[in-house]
C-alpha cells in the first residue's frame, strides 16, 4: 500500500492532474480579454490586370495596411496569424476568398503595424469575371495560445472595386 | 488470479478504446486527435504538438486550419487554409492550403495535377492546442524498443503488486 511504486503513481497522476487543470483555466482565461482591434486597407495601386491565356482574370495590387491588434494578445497567446483576403462573390461562386497578404505576429510590441506591400498570394479567379467587380477586403486573425482553445475572427472592409478594363 | 488479470488488462483497453470512440461522436472526425510530425506551420505548431480536431457540417473558410489527406499519401497533413472557392448551386467547395512555414502552396504536396483540395479531403480542423504531449507518440513509433520496454514494465508491475 505504501510501496514506493504506489507513491510515485499517486504523485505523478496528480502532478498531471494539476497540469491539465492549470492549462484549462488559462486557456479559459482568453475568454476575459477585451478585444479592440482595428484595421484599415487602402489600395494604392492596381500594377496590372490581365486575363490569363487560359482564361483567368488575375490582377496585382498594391496595398497600405494599418492595424492595431495588441489587444488580442493575452498572457496565453503564442502568435497571431493575421491575413487580408479578398471577398468577392460571382455567377459561378457564391463565395470565393483569396488570400492576398499574411503574417505571423509573435509579440505584442509587433501588432500595431503600417505596411505597404503588393500582394503576396496571385489574386486569381475561377473564370474571367473581376472586370468591374465590386469585392470586400478582410483582416482576418488567428489567436494561437500556448495552450487550449484558438481563437479566430475578423473585420470586413466594403467598397473596393477592380477597374472595367484590363491593364 | 490469471483470470483477474485479463480483466483487468481488459478493463484498460475497452476504457480507452470507449473514450477515443466517444471523442469520434462528440468531434464527428474520424481521428480527433492528431500529433504534429513536420515543422511546416512552425512557429505555431511545432512538431510533437497536439491539435486536437473538430469536423462540423460548417463550410470551409479561409484562415482556418484543417487537416487533410491527399490521395497516394498515408500521413495527413495540417496545413492553413489560404484560398477557397465556393459553387453557388452545389455548395461544392475548392480549396487551397500552405504551410505558415513554408514558402510556397501546397499544390506540389497534392496528388499530380491536383490543383484544389475538396470537401472529402478534410477530415477536421483545428480547434485546440495541447504543446509537447505528442512527443510521447513520437518516440514509441520510433523507438519501439521503449514501447515494448513499457509495456513490459507495466505488466510486470501489475502482476508482482499484491493488492
Amino acid at each position: 500500500m505504501h510501496s514506493f511504486g504506489y507513491r510515485a503513481n499517486a504523485l505523478l497522476t496528480f502532478a498531471v492532474t494539476i497540469l491539465a487543470f492549470i492549462c484549462a483555466i488559462a486557456s479559459f482565461s482568453d475568454n476575459f480579454s477585451n478585444q479592440t482591434p482595428s484595421a484599415q486597407i487602402q489600395i494604392l495601386n492596381i500594377n496590372w490586370f490581365q486575363k490569363q491565356p487560359h482564361g483567368n482574370d488575375e490582377v496585382s495590387l498594391t496595398l497600405n495596411i494599418t492595424a492595431d491588434l495588441q489587444s488580442l494578445f493575452t498572457w496565453n497567446t503564442k502568435q497571431v496569424f493575421a491575413f487580408v483576403a479578398a471577398e468577392y462573390e460571382t455567377s459561378k461562386n457564391s463565395l470565393n476568398q483569396v488570400s492576398l497578404w499574411d503574417a505571423i505576429i509573435p509579440k505584442k510590441e509587433h501588432a500595431k503595424f503600417w505596411i505597404q506591400i503588393s500582394n503576396k498570394y496571385r489574386f486569381i479567379d475561377q473564370g474571367h469575371n473581376l472586370r468591374g467587380k465590386n469585392f470586400n477586403l478582410t483582416l482576418h486573425w488567428h489567436v494561437m495560445p500556448k495552450t487550449g482553445k484558438m481563437f479566430a475572427d475578423k473585420i470586413v472592409m466594403s467598397g473596393y472595386r477592380l477597374p472595367n478594363a484590363y491593364r | 488470479m490469471v483470470l483477474l488479470l485479463c480483466c483487468l488488462v481488459g478493463m484498460i483497453v475497452t476504457s480507452a478504446l470507449i473514450i477515443w470512440k466517444a471523442l469520434m461522436c462528440v468531434t464527428g472526425s474520424e481521428s480527433p486527435v492528431v500529433v504534429v510530425l513536420s515543422g511546416s506551420m512552425e512557429p505555431g505548431f511545432k512538431r510533437g504538438d497536439i491539435l486536437f480536431l473538430h469536423m462540423s457540417k460548417d463550410p470551409i473558410r479561409a484562415g482556418e486550419i484543417v487537416v487533410f489527406n491527399v490521395d497516394g499519401r498515408d500521413i495527413p497533413i495540417v496545413h492553413r487554409v489560404i484560398k477557397v472557392h465556393e459553387r453557388e448551386n452545389t455548395g461544392e467547395v475548392d480549396v487551397l492550403t500552405k504551410g505558415d512555414n513554408n514558402y510556397g502552396d501546397d499544390r506540389l504536396l497534392y496528388a499530380e495535377g491536383q490543383l484544389w483540395l475538396h470537401r472529402h479531403h478534410i477530415m477536421g480542423r483545428a480547434v485546440g492546442f495541447l504543446p509537447y504531449v505528442g512527443w510521447v507518440t513520437i518516440i514509441m513509433t520510433e523507438k519501439p524498443i521503449i514501447k515494448y520496454i513499457l509495456i513490459g514494465a507495466l505488466g510486470l508491475l501489475v502482476i508482482t503488486s499484491k493488492d
